[in-house]
C-alpha cells in the first residue's frame, strides 16, 4: 500500500482489498469506493486509487472500554492524546468510562465530552455515564437524561455496584432505555488488599491474590437481577470459569446479558508478573489470569459467549506505575496493542475466520451497546480500518500517542495491525501516523 | 553472585558454597576479638521500611564484625516520609557511595526491582510474603550444624504459611538442599499451590520429623478474623512439650522469632533441649557475614 497522494479528505477508491465487514457478513475480495464522507456503490470521477493488496478493510472498528482520563487527570490521558491512540490502533469509535474527576454522572457533562469528542473529530466519541451519582454507589445518577443527551451506556466501573439494591434499581431502570448498565464486577470484600490472582505465582511471589470467585460471585449476581427486571447487563472484561458460566445461564434463558474479554486476557497469564519481576507494569483489575482461564476465555470468545473485546485502555503516567506493586493503580494501556494482541491470540493460533473475530470488535460491541451501523454499504459513514494481518512488529510503547506507556506486552513481537484509520471517509491514520 | 533476594531460584552448589562460607566465618564470633578487616573501608546501608530488631541488628554486627560501616535507614522520621520514592532513596543513597544495600520493605518484589535499579549489591532482608532468604539460609546452617547434613531430612513447617516469606525461603532452601518440605496450619492459612504437602492435623504434621520449624502467628491474623482465638490456635496447633514428647521426641525445634510463648509455642519447648532458637540467631549474624562478603568481595584475610 502507499499513499502517494497527500489530501487527506479527497474521495477514494480502495482496490484489491480483502473486505472483512461483520456488519453484512460479507468476507470478499473487492474494491470499496468512498465520496463525501460515505461508501459509495461505483467508481466516480477524480476519486484517488489506493492499492491496499494484502490488508483486510474492516468497517467501524470499536473499543466499548476505554479511559480517557479527562476531565481530572489530564496527565495520564486526555481527550486528544486518547483520540490519537485510539485513531492509531485503528479505531474509528471508542466509549469512553467516567470514571473520572469529577465524575461523568450528569447530561452537561456528557454534552461536553461529546461535542469535545466532535471538535478533535479523530474518532467517534461514545460517552458512557456514571450509574450512580459520583460513581458513590448510593443514588442512581440521572440515566434518561444523560442518554439524551448522548450518553451510549452507564458504568461505574472502577468502582463496582456493591449494593444488590442498587444494581437491581439500576437494571430495572434501564429497561426504558437504549442502553445498558456496564459492570465491572468484583467483590470488593473479597478482593480487598490483594493485587493479583490468587494461584501458584502469587504464592511464589509472595503478593496478595484474590481468586477468580470474587469477579464470578459477582457476575452471577448481576445475572440473576438481570433475569429478574429483563435490565440489559454488559459485563465488562470477564476472566472467570464462573462469569462464563453465569453469562451462559443467563443466555439459556434469554437474558439481554453480554460480555467482554480484554486483549491482554486473551494474550498474557499470570506468569507475566513472574517475568516481569514483579514489576506493577502487569498490575491489571481484573488481573491475569493463569493458562487455563485464559483458554477458557479464548475458547469464550470463539464460540460467541463472549461478543465483545474491548481493551479497558487504562493509562497511566510512568511515575505511578512506579510505585511498590500494593500502591501502582491499576491498568494497561491498550488501544495501541489491542489488534496485534488479538491477532496473535486468536486469528494466528488457528482459532478463530477473520469475519467472526472481527464480529467481536465491531457488529458485537454494536450490539452490546445498542448501537447501529450499517456496513459497508452505499450511503453508510466510511469509517474504515485497513489492517495488515501478516505485519510483524515489536511493541514499543515508548512511540504510542497515548500518554500511558503502562504494558506488559512492551518488547513482545505481535502480528497484525493496522496501517490506516477512517472516520468519515476522511483518514485519521496512515501508516502509523495520525494525522491531527 | 550479584544480589541476593530470594533462595528460590538459587542452586545446591551456590547454597553449599555459602552455607560452608557461613560455618567457617561462625568462628569469628568464637573469637575474644571479634573484628576481622575483611570489609575494611566498605560501607553498607540497612534500609528498613518495616520494623525489625532481630535481623537489622544481625545485619549491623555482622557487617561490624568485617570491619565495614554501617548506616541504619529507617523510614519513620526520613525523606520516605516527605514523598521522597523509594527508588530515589536508594539512588541517593548509592550516590553516597555506599557498597551494598541491605533491604527490607512490606511489599514483595521490592528487593529485586531495586537490584535491577542499583549498581551495587542488594540483599533482600524480607520482602513482604516473598522471601526471607538469610533467615532461610541460616536455617540451613542451623540444621546442618545439628544433623551434619541436609538431604533425606523431614522438615515440617507449623504456623501461618501463607503469610510468611520465611516459610517460603525456607520451603525452597530446604527442597534445592535434597530435604523434604511439609506445611502444617489452619486451611485457610496455607497456600494451595506452593507444591508442598500440607496438613491442618498437627500430629500428622509432626510426626517422624527431623526438624519443626514454627512460625510466629501474627496478632493481626486475630484481628482480621482469620484464626478464632489465640486459645483455639493453641489448642489446634500449639507446640508443646507433650506433643513434641509422643510425636516428635528427636526433632530440632526452631522458630525464626520473635515468639509468641504460649501460643504458638511454649516455654518448655523453647528453652528446653530440643531447642535451636538461639543457635539460628547465632548463625544468622555468620549467614549474613557470608553474604556480604560473597557480595562485596572480601579478602581472605578472615
Amino acid at each position: 500500500m502507499t499513499f502517494s497522494e497527500t489530501s487527506p479528505s479527497d474521495n477514494w477508491h480502495i482496490k484489491n482489498v480483502r473486505i472483512v465487514d461483520p456488519y453484512t457478513h460479507t468476507d470478499a475480495l473487492g474494491d470499496i469506493f468512498i465520496a463525501g464522507g460515505c461508501f459509495v456503490s461505483e467508481k466516480l470521477p477524480e476519486m484517488l486509487t489506493l492499492d491496499a493488496t494484502g490488508l483486510w478493510a474492516v468497517p467501524r472498528m470499536v473499543d466499548i472500554h476505554v479511559h480517557f482520563r479527562e476531565p481530572g487527570q489530564e496527565h495520564k490521558e486526555d481527550l486528544v492524546s486518547g483520540s490519537r491512540a485510539a485513531a492509531a490502533g485503528g479505531f474509528s469509535a471508542v466509549a469512553a468510562m467516567p470514571n473520572t474527576d469529577p465524575v461523568i454522572d450528569n447530561p452537561a457533562l456528557i454534552s461536553w465530552e461529546g461535542a469535545h469528542g466532535r471538535e478533535i473529530g479523530l474518532i467517534d466519541l461514545w460517552p458512557l455515564g456514571a450509574v450512580t451519582k459520583a460513581s458513590a454507589g448510593k443514588e442512581l445518577a440521572e440515566l434518561a437524561l444523560m442518554e439524551a443527551a448522548g450518553a451510549m451506556g452507564f458504568s461505574d466501573d472502577g468502582k463496582p455496584i456493591a449494593s444488590g439494591r442498587i444494581m437491581r434499581a439500576a437494571l430495572s431502570y434501564a429497561t426504558m432505555l437504549k442502553h445498558p448498565i456496564v459492570q465491572h464486577a468484583e467483590d470488593l470484600d473479597l478482593s480487598e488488599g490483594t493485587v493479583m490472582h490468587e494461584g501458584q505465582i502469587s504464592h511464589r511471589l509472595g503478593l496478595p491474590g484474590v481468586p477468580a470467585a470474587a469477579e464470578a460471585a459477582m457476575v452471577w449476581r448481576d445475572v440473576e437481577l438481570s433475569l429478574l427486571t429483563q435490565g440489559r447487563l454488559h459485563v465488562a472484561h470477564v476472566t472467570a470459569l464462573g462469569s462464563l458460566e453465569a453469562v451462559a445461564y443467563a443466555k439459556r434463558l434469554g437474558g439481554p446479558v453480554t460480555a467482554e474479554a480484554t486483549p491482554h486476557h486473551l494474550l498474557l497469564t499470570d506468569q507475566a508478573v513472574s517475568d516481569w519481576q514483579a514489576s506493577p507494569i502487569t498490575k491489571v483489575n481484573p488481573p491475569l489470569r493463569p493458562l487455563e482461564l485464559r483458554d477458557a476465555l479464548r475458547k469464550a470468545v470463539v464460540t460467541g459467549l463472549v461478543s465483545v473485546i474491548a481493551s479497558d485502555h487504562a493509562p497511566h503516567h510512568d511515575d505511578e506505575k512506579m510505585s511498590p506493586y500494593p500502591q501502582a493503580p491499576y491498568g494497561i494501556s491498550g488501544l495501541e496493542t489491542s489488534i496485534g494482541a488479538v491477532f496473535s491470540s486468536l486469528l494466528h493460533t488457528g482459532l478463530m475466520d477473520p469475519l467472526t473475530l472481527l464480529e467481536r470488535m465491531t457488529s458485537g460491541p454494536h450490539q452490546a451497546l445498542g448501537a447501529w451501523y450499517p456496513g459497508v454499504v452505499p450511503g453508510a459513514r466510511a469509517d474504515l480500518t485497513l489492517i495488515d494481518p501478516e505485519l510483524l512488529w515489536v511493541v514499543e510503547p515508548r512511540t504510542f500517542y497515548s500518554r500511558g506507556h503502562n504494558t506488559p506486552m512492551a518488547g513482545m513481537q505481535l502480528k497484525g495491525k493496522a496501517v490506516a484509520t477512517m472516520l468519515g471517509g476522511r483518514w485519521t491514520m496512515r501508516e502509523g501516523q495520525v494525522l491531527a | 553472585m550479584r544480589n541476593f533476594i530470594a533462595l528460590e531460584n538459587m542452586n545446591a552448589q551456590e547454597l553449599t558454597t555459602l552455607i560452608d562460607l557461613a560455618e567457617t566465618l561462625s568462628e569469628v564470633l568464637e573469637r575474644p576479638i571479634k573484628k576481622v578487616p575483611t570489609l575494611r573501608g566498605k560501607a553498607i546501608a540497612n534500609v528498613f521500611f518495616e520494623p525489625s530488631t532481630r535481623t537489622r541488628n544481625s545485619f549491623e554486627l555482622a557487617a561490624k564484625y568485617m570491619s565495614a560501616d554501617v548506616i541504619n535507614f529507617q523510614a519513620s522520621g526520613s525523606s520516605v516520609e516527605k514523598g521522597e520514592t523509594l527508588w530515589d532513596t536508594a539512588r541517593n543513597l548509592t550516590a553516597m557511595a555506599i557498597d551494598a544495600v541491605v533491604i527490607r520493605h512490606q511489599v514483595a518484589g521490592v528487593p529485586g526491582l531495586l537490584a535491577d535499579l542499583l549498581n551495587v549489591p542488594v540483599i533482600n532482608a524480607g520482602d513482604g510474603m516473598h522471601e526471607h532468604p538469610t533467615q532461610g539460609l541460616l536455617d540451613l546452617v542451623t540444621v546442618k550444624a545439628h544433623y551434619g547434613r541436609i538431604g533425606g531430612l523431614q522438615i515440617a513447617i507449623v504456623g501461618d504459611v501463607l503469610h510468611s516469606r520465611v516459610a517460603r525461603s525456607d520451603l525452597w532452601g530446604f527442597t534445592i538442599m535434597g530435604a523434604t518440605v511439609r506445611f502444617v496450619g489452619p486451611p485457610n492459612l496455607l497456600p494451595s499451590a506452593l507444591g508442598a504437602p500440607m496438613t491442618s492435623n498437627l500430629e500428622e504434621g509432626i510426626r517422624g520429623c527431623d526438624v519443626v520449624q514454627v512460625l510466629r502467628l501474627q496478632n493481626e491474623r486475630q484481628k482480621s478474623g482469620a484464626v478464632p482465638s489465640m486459645r483455639e490456635y493453641r489448642e489446634k496447633f500449639g507446640v508443646t512439650q507433650e506433643r513434641l514428647g509422643k510425636w516428635a521426641p528427636d526433632a530440632l525445634v526452631m522458630h525464626p522469632g520473635p515468639q509468641n510463648r504460649g501460643v504458638e509455642i511454649d516455654s518448655e519447648v523453647l528453652d528446653g533441649p530440643q531447642s535451636a532458637v538461639l543457635a539460628q540467631v547465632r548463625y544468622g549474624v555468620a549467614v549474613r557475614m557470608a553474604v556480604l562478603y560473597r557480595l562485596l568481595g572480601g579478602t581472605h584475610d578472615i
